[in-house]
């Protein structure tokens, strides 16, 4: 079980978190059809550190993006994602 | 010399085996005490039946396997070295019938020429009919103990915990690193040791040394005088991502009742840093019939000398291929044996084994070819001394094949391993992880490769599979190369004791049969558990009612009162009728739903998932959640909605309300109340964070009481004084001084009203409302019959025909998708595809001869393709006639047609004739005044 450092409450065990999906896999509402598909059905899926959308749903429920090395499961940076993140 | 064979003085413990009464010595374990009372036929093989005796002292056992403990508290295949006596102990062996000493099974040792490795593989390429001869066979033949079939009467707790250094294993090493953290070298962090056996102190409770007596219990001291934690009898199961390990604590040995109420705990320990002095296992020698009780390891029979004080034989030959085996020669002659001779496998005597020769009897090049004797006795060992062939007398053969260093948690943190050649033995390297391996662990004594020396055909490997050296040979004739493959095909290594002892034999000799060296022959993969756990502890207290929690609606009190039968919907228990006098489940639905049609009825929809979503951007943002329009809505009405996912399918539906200009209140199904939560969320979130909207979720907030029927608004009426909302209208009012919101809203076919109300306030409402229904001759109803009536009125539900496969086109929908776009799920909507000919479609069926099978296929035949299936079965509420909502292929142009709904899993075939998904109130005249 990995230690994801949430960026609002520190490090916390995985369990508290879901995984919610990959960064390129987010379909914008504006998007073309094209792209849409592009994102939903051919995801990269790299041997390598990647970036993905996590939920901290049984703490502070925040969502985030967590860097994560995909075959260490080395997590390189977690960064917060919602209206408070906003410049 | 003195005798250095403990003293048996511990406290005298009763216990039994295979109903026989015996007696041991505190401290003893099962195994112990066994060998104390002269007891060697321990068990009988996996396989083969073939009778099998105490090979080891630690918990690599593969062979002294027994169910410990009676009833639920059973523990099948526990190792007798690894249980420690209490008083009442109960331990049976396993895998014979009638007996341990008469085993009819045994008879599967002779035909074993008939059941070599891959044999059930093989059975699979004969008839079909012939494979359920041969499984009735295998099934009863073939297994280790019983699982107890009553449930386990004691209670598991789980625990976390965080530490700056983990120390697996309480040896030398171990206490050495533990102390280094703590007030040593490392002073000031927070050390948790963890030894798997009793007692501190691992190859020192066996071993000859120089630390002083007092040592083990000096060094545990320093170690909880600073802080530190040791927890013995606990096991480090498993390495997990981020140095997390888990550890298995037995409170209570198995089978024994706990005095405490806990009888293991699980831990999961975050740690800064692991570190590993898990020692080394001892490895057998391949012979013929090396799986003879009376076959020892060498430091497993030293062990039972020192540690417990038990002879366990008096004539003893020594096998080895390295000098540690010399120390159990001089321990075992030193405890009043006789060391008939030690057949050491290399070519010259190594200085250990030189300043040996004047005591004993030492062979070099020397090995045993076969162990001689009958079930439950050693009688000879016929040895080859250099290529010679020699026979002696023996009652114990103590044997090394060299050390395999306790490598498990290092590979499971992802480690990686060199190889030794010095000890022919995988040793820990680098690591992504934080830990370090030390101790023999890290630096296994010297030894010889490994050579077998008798018939391939009863040398064994894998003592637990009763995998032998020629199921090895075989799997390489047949073409098995890969070690994963010979592992799946010989079942080598993949018994609850997971190759402990087993696996470097076996590569040796896969090695030498490839003509390669061990390293590029490669190791299978360790994964945790390290050792077997009981399923209770990872349950934890997380079973029973605590499994799946249930959740309670608001007025769970009133329908308790009211004889309600249950059901769960989603996390919830929701009525699902209420049966009067002696109804049944479906005489009292169908009265309840023909109480609706006729009357007035009213329902608990406390579960609906709903949400208060408010700002200015309010109405913007339920434009993306939902695929419909919401904006032009006017305050104080409502609509019926659904959402779609990305990929432009149909997910969740509901009804969205506009409160005031920018507050709304949008409902969705009970089950899928957490993940439209998460979907809300993630799109406010996520995708469109500079939206100024809130959006609240208000599930349990709000009961909700549904009042359906024609004499509905009535009733309602009369509780509010006032004229009740028009259909898809809202207001507000109260109910005996309760404030509450009425949505005039229907799922029924009725003319129907929702009253929303604060949950704590509830059960006054609900009262008020059952007096004001039962005064028109109405009742409560349930989840059945509220299927029933929207089933007549074809509303879809989630879950039946919202399948998560259907497009807004599928559903006949699509005239409600929101002409301006920008809701989730637009793009993937506008594939070609989603809305082109052969989709399956909503449509209804009326029975021509029955009623309808839930779940069936349609078919044109009897038995042929299938053009669709029943998403949901019903009747007309008030006639009886079977009906039902189905999804067909191009449904929608098929009106009249006529099938068969076909299970032939049940044997049902029922004509069914193709209709529109609505059976009552086509006009929809029935909602309005």
């Amino acid at each position: 079980m990995m230690l994801i450092p949430c960026p609002h409450c520190g490090p916390r065990a995985q369990a508290e978190f879901v995984y919610e999906r990959t960064m390129d896999s987010i379909v914008s509402l504006d998007s073309e059809q094209s792209d849409a598909m592009e994102r939903l059905f051919s995801r990269t899926n790299p041997r390598g550190p990647d970036d993905e959308l996590w939920r901290h749903s049984f703490g502070c429920r925040a969502w985030m993006v967590v860097r994560r090395h995909r075959v260490t499961h080395e997590i390189e940076s977690v960064r917060a994602v919602g209206p408070e993140a906003l410049p | 010399m003195t005798s250095p064979l403990r003293p048996r003085s511990g406290a005298a413990l009763n216990f039994t085996f295979d109903g026989k009464q015996m007696q041991a010595c505190e401290g003893d374990t099962l195994a112990a005490a066994l060998l104390a009372n002269g007891i060697r036929l321990v068990g009988r093989s996996f396989k083969y039946h073939r009778p099998r005796g105490i090979m080891t002292a630690g918990v690599e056992e593969p062979n002294a396997l027994v169910t410990i403990g009676e009833g639920g508290r059973a523990e099948p295949n526990t190792r007798a070295t690894d249980v420690f006596v209490y008083e009442g102990l109960v331990a049976r062996s396993q895998n014979r019938w009638p007996s341990l000493n008469l085993d009819l099974g045994a008879v599967f040792g002779l035909l074993s020429k008939a059941l070599p490795a891959g044999f059930y593989y093989k059975t699979f390429f004969g008839p079909a009919k012939l494979w359920l001869v041969y499984e009735w066979f295998i099934r009863r033949a073939a297994g280790l103990g019983n699982a107890p079939r009553e449930a386990d009467p004691d209670r598991y707790s789980q625990r976390s915990a965080f530490c700056d250094v983990l120390v697996v294993g309480g040896g030398p090493s171990g206490l050495q690193a533990a102390v280094d953290g703590v007030d040593g070298v490392d002073a000031g962090k927070r050390v948790i040791l963890v030894e798997q056996d009793a007692e501190l102190g691992g190859s020192l409770l066996r071993d000859d040394h120089d630390l002083g007596p007092d040592w083990i219990g000096s060094m545990a001291a320093r170690i909880r005088g600073a802080g530190g934690t040791i927890l013995t009898r606990t096991t480090a199961s498993g390495y997990w991502e981020h140095d997390l390990v888990t550890l298995v604590e037995r409170i209570a040995e198995p089978g024994q009742v706990p005095t405490h109420g806990t009888a293991q705990r699980l831990w999961h320990v975050r740690a800064g840093k692991v570190i590993l002095a898990t020692g080394c296992i001892e490895r057998p020698i391949a012979f013929s019939h090396n799986d003879r009780p009376g076959v020892m390891l060498s430091q497993a029979a030293r062990t039972y000398v020192r540690r417990f004080g038990v002879l366990p034989g008096k004539r003893v030959v020594i096998a080895t291929n390295n000098d540690d085996a010399y120390a159990t020669a001089q321990t075992l002659s030193d405890a009043g044996a006789i060391i008939v001779a030690i057949l050491d496998a290399r070519s010259s005597l190594s200085p250990v084994a030189s300043e040996a020769q004047g005591r004993f009897t030492v062979h070099t090049e020397a090995a045993p070819k076969a162990a001689n004797g009958s079930k439950a006795r050693l009688k000879s060992v016929t040895a080859s001394v250099s290529g010679i062939e020699v026979s002696f007398d023996a009652d114990l053969l103590a044997v090394s094949g060299g050390f395999t260093p306790v490598t498990h948690l290092h590979m499971q943190a992802g480690g990686k391993l060199d190889f030794s050649d010095e000890a022919q033995a995988f040793v820990a390297a680098d690591c992504r992880q934080n830990v370090e391996t030390v101790g023999s662990a890290a630096n296994p004594p010297p030894a010889l490769p490994l050579k077998v020396y008798g018939d391939p055909k009863t040398s064994f490997v894998d003592f637990q599979n009763d995998v032998t050296i020629a199921d090895i040979d075989l799997a390489w004739a047949e073409g098995y190369r890969s070690v994963e493959h010979l592992k799946r095909y010989t079942t080598l290594g993949m018994a609850t004791d997971q190759g402990k002892t087993s696996n470097m034999t076996a590569l040796a000799r896969l090695a030498e049969r490839r003509n390669i060296t061990i390293p590029d022959a490669g190791l299978t993969t360790f994964r945790p558990p390290y050792t077997p756990v009981t399923m209770g502890a990872l349950a934890g207290r997380d079973h029973r009612d605590a499994g799946a929690h249930v959740r309670r609606v608001p007025l769970w009190d009133e329908h308790k009162a009211a004889n309600a039968i249950w059901q769960p919907a989603g996390y919830w228990m929701r009525p699902r009728a209420f049966p009067r006098n002696s109804e049944d489940l479906a005489a009292s639905a169908r009265r309840e739903a023909q109480t609706v049609r006729r009357a007035v009825g009213m329902t608990d929809v406390s579960t609906l998932a709903k949400f208060e979503v408010s700002g200015p951007d309010a109405a913007r943002f339920l434009e993306m959640i939902c695929a419909t329009s919401v904006a032009k809505l006017a305050i104080g009405r409502g609509r019926y909605t659904f959402m779609l996912r990305d990929d432009g399918l149909a997910f969740d539906d509901g009804t969205v309300w506009r409160l005031e200009e920018n507050r709304f209140l949008l409902t969705s199904s009970t089950g899928g109340a957490d993940r439209m939560a998460t979907h809300i969320s993630y799109v406010r979130q996520v995708l469109h964070p500079e939206l100024r909207v809130s959006a609240v979720n208000v599930q349990e907030h709000y009961a909700g009481i549904a009042i359906a029927g024609p004499l509905a608004k009535a009733a309602l009426w009369a509780m509010i004084g006032t004229e009740p909302p028009r259909h898809m209208s809202l207001a507000r009012a109260t109910v005996t001084g309760v404030p509450v919101l009425l949505l005039g809203a229907s799922y029924s076919g009725e003319r129907a009203f929702e009253i929303y109300v604060e949950a704590t306030q509830s059960g006054p409402v609900w009262t008020d409302c059952a007096a004001a229904v039962a005064e028109r001759g109405g009742c409560t109803y349930g989840l059945e019959a509220m299927e029933i009536l929207r089933i007549e009125k074809g509303h879809v539900v989630v879950g039946g025909e919202l399948d998560g496969r259907l497009s807004p086109h599928d559903l006949g929908l699509a005239g409600m998708l929101n002409k301006a776009g920008g809701y989730v799920g637009e793009a993937g909507l506008s594939r070609p595809a989603l809305s082109s000919p052969g989709r399956l479609q909503l449509v209804g069926l009326e029975s021509l001869d029955g009623p309808i099978p839930e779940g069936a296929m349609l078919t044109k035949e009897r038995i042929s393709a299938a053009h669709g299936h029943v998403t949901a079965a019903a009747y007309r509420v008030m006639s009886g006639d079977p009906i039902a909502l189905a999804l067909l292929a191009d449904g929608r142009s098929r009106m009249g047609e006529e099938l068969y709904a076909s299970s032939p899993t049940r044997n049902q075939f029922v004509r069914v004739r193709v209709t529109a998904p609505h059976f009552y109130d086509h006009a929809g005249e029935r909602y309005r005044d």
